[in-house]
């Protein structure tokens, strides 16, 4: 069996945000970026799918340099090879853009199943895969807990509001959103990080992308949300805030 | 093209967040003077269709057929798109649930289109609509506008727009509720759903506690939960946390709050290490007082609290709690 896995290379999770002076975007400079948590258990879970079922696991990501050293780490933790598009323009794309990008560079190794994160840490647009699999003219299934595999198609436990679930049942090939949470992450051996210098990354330059289409939606502007509510920061040391904190539970929301 | 199209939610009873794509797309359409429609897609919505005629709408739709009786992506957006082609509408509104989610981003790519996902504000500049999102969790917000030909389609967030019922219509207003059936074969569908299902009865109930203490990602290990649990056994607190903690195993999901867990609304809700991503906000939001213990001063979870401590919270809880335990036995 054959999966791809597409993933996108996020700025760490708890990093300082900055505005840039434009506006439109973040100061990357500083910042140091990681595996998109979601896309991390869409790994996962490919990586547990082969184990079972055998087969090949493919990495797909788009980003400038530096997301290489995200592929990196997921063939070190066991994908098989990795594409990587190469691009520094994927603030400028929309979902449709970005979508043909990835579906164009995956067509040809007609997987059996995608695997993707339900939405990306930073633009939280939660599309991008639904979109591929609509450029594909594959089914897709979204927010997905649990992933099997029987003769011919897959069927996935798909997560609903307020704690309900529902089993679906597609054929393959089919697209998949990964819920977070979904199974333990793996870490990469060091014999795993030793095999990943060896294992093959197909490299698809900007010249080699078609020009995007004009965007149908823009992203105009960042900026620093206004405050709705006025919070009562209480200062002190921890014992002094603490003991602040205790009075308000007492005497003014009346708790205690 | 003329018009806004609210799409709305119906299975048996109407999603509640209906409500407020509803009146998002009331507030939008007056500001650009253009009707509002809804629809929304099913087998059986003759009772759909009573409620939407004592709304004040330009028109409703029930888009009828035997093979959206069950939620398929295929058939949603097969009907959906036959609708849209027909009414041709300036824009299309959604709730963002679960439901659309799975199925709007490509029912949006069938028209060349990008859904603007998860919307919090909608406004005006120069007569066009600006949409805003939050990026990175919540610790940005966001412009986006849609250019060119084209329908444009958005999602709201819940709670954006408040509406919890339908709009009190004027007694004389009556909207054409008309049927739209679309073309559809069972050929088209290729997923099959199965029942809906819970996991687990579940035993606790924090929908009813006055008191909670909810913890996240900063309480970094499961070694660490007893800090917060004397805590909350201080106060006399149900535990609650976010979704990190339970998908790790260190509490049972049945404790989680957020928009895949419980809704609660205490008379104080704690947030101990919970930056505030909008997953958990739309759980807890509804609590009366709401305070934060976060190390990181710009974390979304301060735009909800009506107090807060900036500070490391291996320190500041234990601190809280003895002092909880000293003004309980004052």
């Amino acid at each position: 069996m054959k999966i791809i896995v597409a993933v996108k290379q996020v700025p760490v999770r708890d990093s300082a945000i900055r505005v840039d002076a434009a506006g439109k975007w973040i100061e990357e400079e500083e910042l140091s970026f990681e595996i998109n948590e979601p896309d991390a258990y869409a790994l996962e879970e490919a990586l547990l799918l082969k184990d079972k079922h055998g087969g090949e696991v493919v990495v797909v990501c788009a980003g400038p340099e530096r997301a290489g050293q995200t592929i990196r780490e997921a063939l070190a933790k066991g994908a098989d090879r990795a594409i990587h598009i190469q691009c520094e323009d994927l603030v400028s794309l929309d979902t449709l853009a970005l979508a043909r990008r990835l579906a164009s560079a995956v067509e040809a190794e007609k997987a059996d199943l995608i695997l993707t994160g339900l939405q990306s840490d930073d633009l939280g647009l939660g599309q991008t895969g639904v979109v591929m699999a609509e450029m594909l003219g594959i089914p897709h299934a979204t927010i997905v807990m649990q992933v099997e595999i029987l003769d011919g198609s897959v069927r996935v436990k798909r997560e609903l509001e307020d704690g309900w679930f529902q089993w679906v049942r597609m054929p393959m090939p089919a697209l998949v959103t990964i819920q977070s949470g979904i199974s333990p992450l793996r870490y990469a051996t060091l014999m795993g990080i030793k095999k990943a210098k060896t294992k093959p990354v197909r490299r698809i330059a900007p010249d080699q992308l078609p020009p995007p289409a004009p965007p149908a939606v823009r992203l105009e502007r960042v900026y620093l949300p206004q405050r709705k509510k006025e919070t009562q920061i209480i200062a002190g040391t921890p014992a002094e805030a603490a003991a602040k904190l205790a009075d308000v539970l007492k005497f003014e929301v009346r708790v205690l | 093209m003329n018009g806004v199209l609210a799409i709305l939610e119906y299975r048996g009873a109407w999603n509640r967040m209906s409500w407020e794509a509803l009146a998002a797309g009331r507030q939008i359409a007056a500001a650009i003077g253009q009707p509002l429609a809804a629809a929304v897609a099913g087998a059986n919505l003759e009772p759909a269709a009573a409620d939407l005629a004592a709304q004040p709408l330009a028109r409703a739709y029930t888009v009828c057929h035997g093979l959206l009786g069950e939620y398929t992506v295929d058939g949603y957006v097969a009907a959906f798109e036959q609708l849209i082609h027909s009414l041709d509408p300036l824009l299309v509104l959604f709730p963002h649930t679960y439901q659309v989610r799975d199925f709007a981003p490509r029912l949006a790519a069938r028209f060349g289109q990008t859904l603007i996902a998860d919307a919090i504000a909608i406004r005006l500049d120069s007569g066009r609509p600006v949409f805003v999102r939050q990026l990175l969790q919540g610790k940005l917000n966001a412009d986006y506008t849609h250019n060119g030909a084209g329908p444009c389609f958005a999602s709201l967030q819940a709670g954006a727009f408040r509406a919890d019922a339908p709009e009190e219509a004027p007694a004389d207003a009556t909207c054409v509720v008309e049927q739209f059936v679309p073309r559809l074969e069972a050929s088209q569908i290729r997923s099959q759903p199965g029942e809906r299902f819970r996991e687990s009865a579940q035993t606790v109930d924090l929908s009813a506690a006055s008191l909670i203490v909810s913890v996240g990602r900063g309480i970094k290990e499961r070694a660490n939960l007893p800090i917060v649990r004397d805590l909350a056994d201080a106060l006399g607190a149900e535990l609650a946390a976010s979704r990190p903690i339970c998908d790790n195993g260190w509490l049972p999901m049945e404790r989680q709050v957020g928009s895949s867990g419980q809704t609660v609304s205490p008379k104080v809700y704690i947030a101990v290490g919970i930056s505030g991503a909008i997953q958990h906000l739309v759980g807890m939001k509804g609590s009366k007082a709401v305070v934060a213990i976060n190390k990181d001063e710009n974390a979304p979870i301060f735009e909800v609290a009506d107090y807060g401590i900036v500070g490391d919270l291996f320190e500041v809880v234990p601190a809280l709690t003895a002092a909880v335990r000293k003004a309980k036995g004052a």
